[in-house]
């Protein structure tokens, strides 16, 4: 355990040389200013987190440090590599220096590797267009990285493509890459924002043994304090363009300016009160031994095509009131699941029903008016909203599904009260998706899913795409719906957190099956599944000091 | 090409574009001569003023000429990109709403018809039907059908893994609402890039049919008819083949530059 001190201790002689240091950094774009004298120091064999809520300029001093700016910024102060001053240098120079002496890796591991590559080529592609290292060279160095990021336990590692690998083998290479020329310093920009919870974990554990290893610097930027405090030595925050604190990360409690202290609290959002004495209500979702599988290509002639189960004799039930959650890693057929409740998808055996209704089997005007009582909500802010349609027809879409829609008084009356549920104004009807952030995205999500009054809501990692700040917010906006508007909820999630947050109850669901459910703060005290003990232990939390 | 070079081809194109178009709209209502008109004394006269591009070896002014085959060649074309667009559209919409079997069937159908080169397919219909201006648009509009239906697909394919999809269909909507509401709109810029470099291609086998006596049929002027007629006339007169050759040239490079700005406009 680190000591506890409360800020950066002024550098003494005993303490490694710096490698990074940034001195009063501003950057400005068309007469904006994005950040203001951001000052930082990374020393050799040191992890420096950057913690932010997404515009508070993180991913923007990262880059600044690559000389990635986009064009026209305007850049004051410096930034010093070791003996180089980068921000002196001109573009072919900076070009010499990205790669070799400085490694990046970034959120998204699939757009960062070329498709169409084999991963060995790409990673000692990165050696030879440094040049100065013969093929056999380079493929020597390829090997040794593909190593020491863990790949060489993959079979033929070198000679597969980026889709056959999964998304934290896929970051691995990205690893890889980065790290092939050795680089003195690294820097990660959100690098397990996409992956699971154990994935997450095993890369920030190898991002730290990379560090010690080699002797690097690294700068890992979150937007999340909890997975910065797994591996983080200091940890800066950063809002509205300026560094406001910095703290050794076994003293991130301490942490004392108000935003710090917001961030503090989103990473780590309250359990929810238990309810108090739920009573025994009728059950609104039945889901009954369903079972979804998706038919493999046929391989001969003579065998039926491999089956491949998705969803694996299911069986859950959420009540009047009550939010459900249901947890697992990508693959483990949540999502699909999701979509058979919804009546996206017809199940191969079990039924789906709701108020003791068949809803998949339901047809025609049967199944409007079940639909009516069942919306959802979906995991991608961006993706969720024709981008051509303003919110006003967004979200009066689900009035497609009432008989006799109300005369256009009264369904302006409703859209503006379903909007300012969720708290927007009802001058935003008329604007288009893109004019908003990410967090009122979702808010304009959810006014679509309450337009029919519907009994029940399911969320698709409805909260995941958003930073902490927001997320906090969306729940506390949800908890509150809930309970005014008696709404029972259907959650899905991978983040641990975020459903001990929201639920009553909690189902852990791994390789289409329910491994283990209960009340929630039973399940996460006391988890009886290894599977759940392990995603349990692997979810980034603050260590108490 | 630079941004800024990009910028400057798409304005010359456009603006290329709009004088043929300008240029066969004004051919609808009036011409310096009768094009067909034959005044054998006046025959393969040089520029002047009276006939700004001379006249042919039948005494036909050959500006007149010029502009009456650019309306026929932009008849043709914008009939056989509409035929084209009203089928393949909805069937590339069909396939990728549906997927599965009618997918299959739908592509594969459109595998059969893309496995005839253009030209072929082209002589098939004009000798099955005869040769005429029509049939040169059925058969131009045939080939253009798997073009839009594959290009639509892939477009659809795209919109329809983005979540506001799954929305509408829990909003209760079929796939052929969605198609029409939500892929069909989203895929608007794709198509008016797609249906300029069809139409430019329709220019060069309208061109191309007309040639080889397929196309339109005497006495309807075509550019390239035109082109067939100079040809025996090369050493006479060659420059009665320039302008043909040259409204050609000059229209469906502006086309394929529109085209290419329309391209990186989307993109952008």
């Amino acid at each position: 355990m680190r000591p506890p001190t409360d800020s950066m201790p002024p550098p003494t002689d005993s303490m490694p040389p710096s490698l990074l240091s940034i001195d009063s950094l501003g950057v400005s774009l068309g007469g904006v200013s994005l950040l203001r004298s951001v000052s930082l120091e990374v020393r050799r064999g040191e992890i420096l987190g950057l913690v932010g809520a997404s515009g508070s300029g993180k991913s923007l001093t990262a880059l600044a440090v690559l000389g990635l700016l986009p064009p026209g910024a305007a850049v004051t102060g410096t930034i010093r590599l070791r003996d180089t001053v980068l921000t002196a240098l001109s573009e072919p120079g900076y070009r010499g220096v990205r790669g070799r002496d400085v490694g990046m890796v970034f959120q998204e591991p699939m757009t960062a590797l070329n498709p169409l590559m084999r991963i060995g080529d790409q990673v000692s592609e990165t050696v030879r267009l440094h040049g100065r290292a013969s093929r056999a060279r380079a493929n020597t160095l390829t090997r040794e990285a593909l190593t020491s990021v863990g790949l060489d336990g993959v079979a033929g590692a070198p000679d597969r493509y980026p889709h056959e690998l999964s998304g934290g083998q896929r970051q691995r290479v990205a690893l890889a890459m980065a790290i092939v020329l050795r680089p003195a310093l690294l820097i990660a920009d959100e690098p397990t924002t996409a992956l699971d919870v154990r994935t997450q974990a095993q890369v920030l554990m190898l991002l730290r043994d990379l560090v010690q290893r080699h002797g690097m610097g690294l700068v890992l930027v979150s937007h999340d304090l909890a997975v910065i405090a797994q591996i983080a030595d200091r940890v800066a925050v950063m809002q509205a363009g300026a560094v406001v604190e910095v703290a050794r990360s076994g003293a991130l409690r301490a942490l004392h300016h108000p935003y710090a202290r917001a961030l503090l609290a989103a990473a780590e959002p309250a359990p929810k009160p238990l309810a108090a004495g739920l009573p025994p209500e009728d059950p609104l979702l039945e889901v009954q031994g369903l079972v979804r599988e998706y038919r493999g290509r046929r391989r001969s002639l003579a065998r039926a095509a491999p089956a491949f189960r998705a969803v694996d004799e299911v069986t859950l039930t959420v009540h009047a009131g009550e939010t459900v959650g249901l947890v697992g890693e990508s693959g483990s057929g949540k999502s699909t699941l999701l979509r058979a409740v919804l009546g996206l998808d017809a199940p191969q055996a079990g039924t789906v029903r709701l108020n003791g209704e068949g809803f998949s089997t339901a047809r025609g005007a049967g199944l409007r008016r079940l639909r009516r009582r069942v919306q959802a909500v979906f995991q991608d802010p961006y993706g969720s909203f024709d981008p051509l349609w303003t919110v006003e027809r967004l979200i009066a879409e689900p009035y497609h599904l009432l008989d006799t829609p109300p005369d256009a008084a009264g369904r302006r009356r409703r859209l503006v009260q379903v909007i300012e549920q969720v708290g927007l104004a009802a001058s935003d009807l008329r604007k288009l998706p893109h004019e908003f952030s990410g967090g009122e995205r979702q808010r304009i999500a959810i006014a679509r899913a309450l337009v029919t009054e519907p009994a029940l809501i399911a969320f698709d990692e409805a909260v995941s795409a958003l930073d902490v700040l927001v997320r906090g917010q969306i729940l506390e906006l949800l908890a509150d719906l809930s309970r005014r508007l008696r709404l029972s909820y259907l959650f899905v999630s991978h983040d641990l957190n975020v459903i001990r947050a929201i639920a009553d109850r909690v189902y852990v669901m791994q390789q289409g099956r329910i491994v283990e459910q209960g009340p929630t703060e039973q399940v996460f005290t006391d988890p009886q599944h290894a599977y759940t003990r392990e995603l349990l232990s692997a979810t980034p939390r603050i260590g108490n000091t | 090409m630079t941004a800024r070079g990009r910028g400057a081809g798409f304005l010359l194109g456009a603006s290329l574009t709009a004088a043929f178009i300008a240029l066969a709209v004004l051919a609808q209502f009036w011409t310096p001569y009768d094009p067909t008109a034959i005044e054998v004394i006046d025959k393969l006269q040089a520029p002047g003023w009276h006939h700004w591009f001379g006249t042919d070896q039948l005494g036909r002014d050959v500006l007149s000429m010029i502009m009456a085959g650019a309306r026929n060649s932009v008849g043709v074309a914008l009939a056989s990109v509409a035929i084209g667009a009203l089928v393949g559209v909805p069937l590339g919409l069909t396939a990728a709403a549906r997927r599965g079997a009618v997918d299959e069937f739908i592509m594969r159908g459109n595998d059969v018809l893309f496995a005839f080169p253009a030209l072929i397919l082209a002589i098939l219909v004009t000798t099955v039907f005869g040769p005429g201006a029509v049939n040169a648009v059925i058969a131009i509009g045939l080939f253009n059908i798997p073009v839009f239906a594959r290009v639509v697909r892939g477009g659809a394919l795209g919109v329809w893994t983005r979540d506001f999809t799954l929305a509408a269909r829990v909003a209760g909507k079929g796939p052929m609402g969605i198609s029409l509401e939500h892929v069909l709109p989203n895929l608007t810029a794709l198509l008016l890039v797609q249906g300029t470099i069809q139409f430019s291609l329709g220019i060069i086998a309208e061109a191309g049919l007309s040639y080889v006596g397929l196309g339109a049929q005497p006495p309807s002027v075509s550019w390239g008819r035109m082109l067939n007629e100079a040809q025996t006339l090369t050493v006479l007169a060659p420059s009665l083949a320039l302008y043909p050759g040259f409204a050609i040239l000059l229209f469906v490079l502006g086309l394929n530059l529109l085209g290419d700005g329309l391209r990186s406009r989307r993109e952008r």
